[in-house]
């Protein structure tokens, strides 16, 4: 589904991806962990496309297209999320709005009819059941006034409004208290089936706990270090990243 | 950027946009939306401007001797004043002698039927989106459409009669109720206020006329459809509405105009007088031809509008959408005369490319607990330059006087301006005068987000900014909200790379 050859990107000037290689298959979840600054966060927005982070070497393709043939939207409608680490706030532009807008550009995309009001108020009942979202939510405007737990809640919503192939989950659980990490990661759980994939960025074990990971690897300096089973992450939060800096004889 | 600020102080912010956004960095453009022009018959007399030329607008219109004064006196007073040079804009020499000051469609006759109707004009309209019939049958809106310079229809002339409610064309007006018009003409804007209201007041070709009587409550929505389209002719609108003691009405004014290469002068007065407990709401999408992408043609629009709060516990609000004209010059006010009376100015001004607005308010508060506000949302694109520009002036005998302003600007590309000069005369001590002003940028990441969702960078713009504009389009009537934000999205397609 994603394969990510030789990848280099950098930010305002400064190298921060130096040579990523990943492949991630449907049904597979990956969890990318690293020390901060380790690039965890650029490789999701390179993904999705941002244009503050400047590909420099490298490719990807996404189901076999080259993704930097399209701009983020067009990505988004190919089936590529990003569950935001700061979800940002539009003011005066509500939830409902916002998300009949999302859902119908991808239905528009792939040649389905756009939803009705009554059709899309249905859908919106039913994701907001499964994932266990406030009601109230989805009447305010887009993550305005939202608390921190509240935002990262709403960016799983919308995944599950949108149905991604690949969803990239950025830092989903920080500021997250246990109930809402509970909720969210049943959330992602529940999207979870063979023909998707997932890519959890984290820099902790905990939320490995609730979505347990087919691989993990680890982003130290621009570069995938490490990979293995879902026991490195236990690995990891018992030595401590120092341990990978050792292993790598620094 | 927020600052607030007390009696008298005066702020000159101007904010010029810095680096930003490469998103937002080339300007490219769509052709405007209602550019075209249609071939109605004309009837113009010679370009020009003198006392003979107002004697004939006067005489073709068969008015009586004392119009012909009011216009002669302003007149002669228009020829003694220059220009007012004080608005933040670049306004090119207009030469009066090349303007055509009259133009009427030929076919005057009253109709009985649309099928009697010129069916280019119809056409006209049905381009436009608002077709006379379906107007009449679907919102209960009673037009009065005003193409050029001649009321061609007016609609549910009898429903609005039987409550003793006029709503005419300013020149029947002045045929059927002159006792009126002699009464209010002027009394809110005078024939020598300023420099364009002179001109208007001599000039002026047609309008609309209002009056509810006493008591009234006007059962729909009034409504006048203006159209700028004989070449060369400058519109001169005139507007009256006066409402009676405990009476109530809406009013809104729509526009749209064909696309032009040579620059059109528009100077409109509209005149509100609201008498004891009475209410007026008047409502505004403006959408005249801004120009092409080079700065090339456009409307400029040299607009006085003001209303007299006259009665006790007189309400009036001024709610405008703003998307068009190369230039505006425009401050819907308001005098708040009588005590307890209420104003409000709502206002989305959007510029694009190289328009230029500068526009805004004044409230003047001469009554005892008068209250007014003031909601002011400017959004700058391209190489355009947006100003607000507003007064707030509490006589000493105000007392207990209250006055909220909110002016935001917000701005998209780096090669716009957003500036903001809001004046403050407080003249006693009970009187509480508020003021906030915020600027913001469209944010890269707010675009980046709508994107990451599945939504082009476009209706992004166009998303965010009727999100910010949301406050004041609320305050719209129903049908012109839907048609403010469409407008909003139109204005700005294009407006980013």
């Amino acid at each position: 589904m994603l394969v990510i050859k030789d990848l280099y990107a950098k930010v305002e000037g400064k190298d921060i991806l130096r040579g990523i290689n990943l492949t991630v298959n449907a049904g597979e979840v990956h969890a990318i962990m690293g020390p901060n600054g380790s690039g965890k966060s650029t490789l999701a927005n390179v993904l999705a496309g941002n244009t503050n982070f400047e590909v420099t070497h490298g490719s990807i393709t996404f189901n076999g297209k080259d993704i930097f043939d399209m701009s983020p939207d067009v990505r988004a409608k190919e089936g590529l999320f990003l569950s935001f680490q700061y979800p940002v706030e539009i003011p005066g532009v509500s939830m409902v709005n916002f998300l009949k807008t999302a859902v119908n550009e991808h239905r528009k995309y792939r040649n389905e009819k756009e939803l009705s009001a009554g059709d899309f108020l249905k859908l919106l009942r039913e994701k907001k059941a499964m994932v266990q979202i406030d009601s109230q939510l989805t009447n305010r405007s887009v993550n305005e006034g939202f608390s921190g737990g509240e935002k990262k809640k709403n960016e799983i919503f919308q995944m599950a409004m949108l149905e991604p192939t690949l969803a990239i989950l950025d830092e989903t659980d920080s500021g997250l208290d246990i109930d809402a990490l509970r909720i969210v990661s049943n959330g992602v759980n529940m999207l979870k089936n063979k023909n998707n994939a997932t890519i959890l960025v984290t820099h902790y074990q905990r939320l490995l706990d609730y979505i347990v990971p087919d691989f993990v690897h680890v982003l130290y300096e621009g570069r995938i270090v490490k990979s293995a089973g879902k026991e490195l992450a236990f690995e990891l939060e018992e030595k401590g990243y120092d341990w990978i800096k050792k292993e790598l004889g620094e | 950027m927020s600052c607030l600020f007390v009696n008298g102080i005066l702020l000159n912010l101007e904010i010029i946009m810095e680096d930003q956004n490469k998103l937002i960095h080339e300007v490219t453009q769509r052709d405007y939306r209602f550019g075209f022009v249609s071939d109605i018959e004309t009837d113009t007399i010679v370009k020009g401007l003198n006392e003979e030329v107002i004697r004939i607008i006067s005489a073709k219109k068969d008015e009586p001797e004392f119009m012909l004064e009011f216009r002669l006196k302003a007149y002669r007073r228009w020829l003694t004043m220059k220009m007012p040079e004080w608005a933040q804009l670049k306004v090119p020499v207009i030469d009066y002698q090349e303007i055509i000051f009259y133009a009427a469609p030929t076919q005057q006759a009253k109709y009985e039927s649309l099928n009697e109707v010129d069916p280019e004009l119809l056409r006209t309209f049905e381009k436009l989106g608002i077709p006379l019939e379906e107007q009449k049958m679907l919102s209960g809106v009673a037009v009065d459409a005003v193409i050029d310079s001649v009321s061609v229809k007016t609609t549910f002339k009898e429903t609005l009669a039987e409550r003793g409610i006029i709503f005419c064309s300013f020149s029947e007006a002045v045929k059927h109720h002159p006792d009126l018009i002699q009464k209010y003409l002027g009394m809110a804007v005078p024939y020598n206020d300023n420099y364009f209201a002179a001109l208007n007041s001599a000039v002026f070709s047609d309008g609309s006329f209002v009056y509810i009587p006493k008591g009234t409550r006007c059962p729909m929505e009034l409504s006048t459809y203006f159209r700028i389209n004989a070449k060369n002719t400058g519109q001169f609108e005139r507007t009256l509405v006066i409402a009676d003691d405990d009476s109530y009405v809406s009013y809104l004014e729509g526009c749209t105009a064909p696309m032009r290469d040579e620059n059109q002068l528009h100077a409109a007065v509209v005149e509100i007088i609201a008498l004891d407990r009475a209410e007026v709401k008047y409502s505004t999408v403006q959408n005249w031809y801004p120009g092409d992408k080079n700065g090339l043609g456009g409307i400029f629009n040299f607009v006085t509008k003001r209303g007299i709060c006259k009665g006790v516990s007189s309400k009036i609000f001024w709610n405008q959408v703003e998307t068009g004209s190369a230039i505006t010059w425009k401050y819907p006010s308001c005098v708040l005369m009588g005590d307890n009376s209420v104003a409000e100015f709502n206002s989305v001004a959007l510029t694009n490319n190289y328009q230029q607005a500068d526009t805004g308010t004044k409230m003047i508060h001469l009554g005892k607990n008068t209250k007014s506000t003031i909601v002011s949302k400017g959004i700058s694109a391209g190489h355009s330059s947006n100003s607000y520009r507003g007064l707030v002036r509490v006589a000493p005998k105000a007392e207990n006087a209250r006055n909220y302003s909110q002016c935001d600007s917000l701005l998209l590309g780096d090669t716009c301006g957003a500036h903001t000069f809001p004046y403050i005369e407080v003249g006693n001590s009970s009187s509480i005068i508020e003021h906030e002003a915020t600027t913001s940028k469209i944010g890269e990441d707010q675009i980046f987000y709508c994107n990451q969702r599945g939504i082009s960078t476009e209706d992004a713009i166009g998303m965010i900014v009727n999100g910010y504009a949301r406050e004041v389009i609320n305050k719209l009537p129903m049908e012109f909200a839907v048609e403010a934000q469409k407008l909003l999205q139109i204005s700005l397609e294009g407006s980013v790379g």
